[in-house]
């Protein structure tokens, strides 16, 4: 091809170019509106995080609150549920790893000092939801609570399919992979906290 | 069909795909290499604009109903919500309601583009049929989309329009109760009108289909009238029109842009902004602006009934339009008769669109009255008239030779 | 080009038909005072609008609900921009009611950013009680749905004058004398920008130096009238900056897509005959 043709080409060619580029972006740029609208809306994301007075909540108690669409369980354990929680050897963990989202390594023990935030042993926060398939476990049950004469006390079981969770909510036995989850909370103050 | 296609596979997957569905030639066939007259003007490119703003309905009302909750006591604050706390929520519903504004816009134009090019006659009578059967169906989907945000508005203007049902002799009453679900417009409803405002776009796009297919067999009318007689007088649809359409399609972006982002509320009604009450009627009803016409041709008629024929008979005689037409001559250019005619018919509509959001009263009613009497006349009486009363202008002898005439003497072709 | 004429007959068509609500009866035109926000390139004042929420809160929320906006949207880019703890702060001067708790009982408590704003009454029959058999309308929307003034041109040039409404209302309030004060109805005032006719069931609701505002700003009716009505204009469109801005991105956007597309055409259609 002579230089002139070339050149022509090439004119044209980016001409063409240029104007597919642009429509290119601007395709794309609309399509983001589309695609987040489906991400969740201002008022779902207002009730993201909740606040919660744990005053209220005597020891031996625990209340059930739901945050993001899942039960959250709060209980104020007894000195006897953390005692147990702390005798238990990280070996006999099905799941040793801590699963608290407060704690930064992720693949930190679950020592029951792991399975709390700021040192408060006494309250426990973790998700209400079994590791296993997503049932409500049933609280003050299953083999591994502490029994008191006719009572038991702390401890988690999940009717669905068996499994027991102890009194800092890690998985003992049955089915479930994991520990109980601890979601992201905060002390506000020593009776108050943040979740999300 | 028309058109040949030279598609020929060269690679493996093609020729496999080929074998089995045969779309790259279909596209190649109908899209590409299509042959389309080679002087069609800017009015042609409303038809590919109107195949975007469907997209752009379909698209924009699908996402939409994410976030919308189709029940009486619930829609208007669904409504806000979209426009407050979905993420670019109210950019979704200026685009839907200002896309159907938009979308009406552009038919009105294609449809008189057809009107004075002659394109509704032989051999595209179906062709048009089928256009005003996608203009009852659009007309139909916007009616029941209005319904859904239950402003007060929008509940207003579906009693008075579903009321209209029980003029109809004998079975008025149960028909209107029927398609009410109930004794008054309410949650039923509503309910159907969101589930038949979902179905009709999509069944508008299988006619608009149809629509396509019908036009293809006998290919593109053009500004003269004449048709093709050879291949000097087509050009392949890609890349002439697929870019001059791009091009069009962008400019009319811009004008729906303007809408959106600067006056997104001005084509619709301020009062659907508060939330339906059945025990308060509005000062003025009015449906949106591209109802007027037909509403100012049901209130002229005294009679309850009349009235619905005449506004039913306004569109319905539409589908007639080529037989009414005598003119063996096509395009409104050669016809200078028609061409008078055909442009004080567009003023009598836009006229009879700014009496329908009129009260109907005094002058305005007696206006109302000869207009839409006017309307009628012009397709029985003037239409088949003109045709035989009229000389028209010498046709060019082709495409070709008519885009030839136009080019200035001394311009040397560039080769 | 054809093209532009056709939009231009489209836009002068549109504009000949869009039909603008009628007047109500004898509706006098609201007084066409100039707002920060209109026209393509305004924008809210936020002090005005910090200061028309001050007017809502002590003044209007009294008897008038705001259903649809949120405590958290005074923090939201585009409004009257509080601070994250100035929204609470504020919020837990609200009363809303939630439950049931444990026992079933309903109970009050104070409200969260994420909360809407509570009605002051607890339902219409409530509200229309206690005002006399008027309903105190939800100001949500109302600069949306009660236009200042009507006429097609006028409308798209001018807006539909919501919040002229509500500053002419607000301000708008006569004595009447002689023969209109012999018809008046029993608990009325007196109002000719009242979109009901002349007779509002709501009472000259501001007098001169009612709200105190921190930052010292003139608290005359005609001030706080002002600012709340841009305070509602806020509300009834909260996105309208972003809806502004966006659109003239998106307007350059279109105007280079489309001077590049002429280009392609003509090129395409250089070796057309």
């Amino acid at each position: 091809m002579s230089t002139a043709e070339h050149a022509e080409v090439n004119r044209r060619d980016f001409l063409y170019i240029a104007t597919g580029a642009v429509g290119a972006v601007g395709v794309a740029l609309t399509a983001w509106p589309f695609i987040n609208q489906m991400n969740p809306d201002a008022s779902v994301l207002a009730l993201a995080s909740v606040e919660v007075d744990l005053a209220p909540i005597a020891e031996g108690q625990a209340i059930t609150i739901k945050w993001r669409g899942n039960p959250v369980f709060i209980r104020h354990r007894t000195q006897p549920e953390i005692d147990a929680a702390k005798a238990v050897k990280m070996e006999d963990l099905k799941d040793p790893i801590s699963r608290n989202a407060n704690v930064k390594d992720a693949n930190a023990p679950a020592t029951d000092e792991n399975r709390v935030v700021g040192g408060k042993e006494q309250y426990l926060v973790q998700m209400g939801v079994c590791t296993h398939l997503g049932c409500v476990p049933l609280g003050n049950e299953g083999d591994y609570a502490v029994v008191e004469g006719a009572q038991k006390e702390g401890g988690w079981f999940c009717p669905c399919h068996g499994s027991h969770y102890d009194t800092a909510g890690r998985i003992r036995k049955g089915p479930a992979p994991e520990n109980l989850h601890i979601p992201e909370y905060a002390y506000l103050s020593d009776t108050k906290i943040r979740i999300g | 069909m028309s058109g040949p296609s030279n598609y020929k596979p060269t690679t493996a997957f093609g020729k496999w795909m080929h074998a089995r569905l045969p779309i790259m030639e279909l596209v190649q066939g109908q899209a590409l290499d299509f042959p389309t007259p080679k002087n069609l003007n800017y009015w042609w490119t409303f038809g590919g604009i109107l195949a975007v703003m469907l997209v752009v309905q379909i698209v924009t009302g699908i996402v939409l109903v994410m976030h919308y909750t189709p029940q009486a006591s619930l829609a208007f604050a669904s409504v806000e919500h979209i426009m407050r706390d979905v993420n670019s929520g109210w950019l979704l519903r200026y685009l839907h309601a200002n896309g159907a504004s938009m979308f009406f816009i552009a038919v009105y134009i294609h449809i008189f583009r057809g009107m004075y090019y002659g394109s509704y006659k032989a051999p595209r009578e179906v062709l048009w049929m089928i256009g005003v059967l996608i203009y009852l169906i659009m007309m139909a989907t916007a009616f029941m989309g209005y319904v859904l945000p239950w402003g007060q508005m929008s509940f207003w203007g579906a009693k008075v329009i579903t009321n209209l049902f029980s003029a109809i002799p004998f079975f008025g009453e149960s028909i209107t109760t029927w398609l009410w679900g109930g004794f008054a417009v309410d949650n039923p409803t509503l309910n159907r009108f969101f589930s038949l405002h979902y179905l009709l776009p999509f069944v508008l796009a299988a006619v608009v289909g149809l629509h396509i297919w019908a036009l293809h067999v006998p290919g593109n009318n053009n500004p003269t009238g004449v048709e093709v007689k050879s291949g000097q007088d087509t050009l392949p649809f890609h890349p002439y029109y697929t870019m001059k359409d791009a091009f069009a399609i962008v400019v009319f972006l811009i004008f729906f842009a303007a809408w959106v982002f600067f006056s997104p509320n001005y084509l619709g009604h301020a009062i659907n902004y508060q939330e339906a009450n059945p025990l308060v009627t509005p000062s003025h009803i009015v449906p949106e602006w591209y109802y007027l016409p037909f509403y100012a041709i049901l209130r002229a008629i005294p009679d309850k009934l009349g009235g619905v024929i005449a506004m039913f008979g306004s569109i319905l005689i539409l589908f007639v339009l080529p037989w009414l037409d005598t003119s063996r001559v096509k395009s409104g250019s050669y016809r200078p008769l028609f061409k008078g005619f055909f442009w004080i018919f567009v003023i009598v509509c836009i006229a009879l669109g700014y009496l329908g959001s009129k009260p109907p009263e005094g002058a305005y009613v007696v206006w109302s009255r000869i207009l839409t009497a006017y309307y009628f006349i012009h397709f029985i009486v003037i239409l088949p008239l003109v045709g035989l009363l009229e000389s028209p202008k010498p046709l060019p002898s082709s495409i070709s030779d008519a885009v030839l005439a136009k080019k200035k003497p001394a311009v040397v072709p560039a080769e | 080009m054809k093209l532009l004429k056709t939009l231009g007959i489209a836009a002068t068509g549109l504009m000949l038909l869009a039909a603008p609500a009628l007047a109500a009866e004898g509706q006098k035109d609201a007084k066409n005072i100039s707002f920060s926000f209109e026209g393509p390139f305004g924008h809210f004042d936020r002090a005005q609008l910090q200061r028309g929420y001050k007017v809502y809160k002590e003044v209007c929320s009294n008897c008038h609900s705001m259903q649809y906006v949120s405590f958290r949207n005074l923090a939201d880019h585009g409004g009257p921009e509080f601070t994250e703890e100035e929204v609470k702060a504020l919020a837990a001067t609200f009363t809303v009611q939630d439950g049931p708790n444990e026992d079933g009982d309903m109970f009050d408590r104070p409200a969260l950013p994420s909360d809407r704003f509570p009605s002051p009454f607890a339902n219409e029959q409530a509200a229309r009680v206690a005002n006399g058999g008027a309903l105190p309308p939800d100001l949500s929307l109302i600069t949306k749905y009660r236009p200042g003034w009507f006429g097609t041109f006028n409308q798209l040039i001018n807006g539909i004058g919501g919040a002229q409404y509500v500053y002419s209302v607000l301000t708008g309030f006569e004595e009447p004398t002689g023969e209109l004060a012999a018809e008046a109805p029993e608990g009325k005032h007196y109002n000719p920008y009242f979109a009901n006719g002349h007779w509002i069931g709501m009472a000259p609701p501001l007098s001169d130096g009612q709200v105190e505002f921190d930052d010292g700003a003139p608290n005359t009716v005609d001030a706080m009238s002002r600012d709340v009505a841009a305070f509602l204009a806020w509300t009834a469109e909260p996105k309208m900056e972003e809806r502004k801005r966006l659109g003239f991105q998106v307007l350059i956007y279109l105007g280079i897509l489309s001077l590049l597309l002429y280009l392609v055409k003509k090129k395409i259609w250089a070796g057309a005959h």
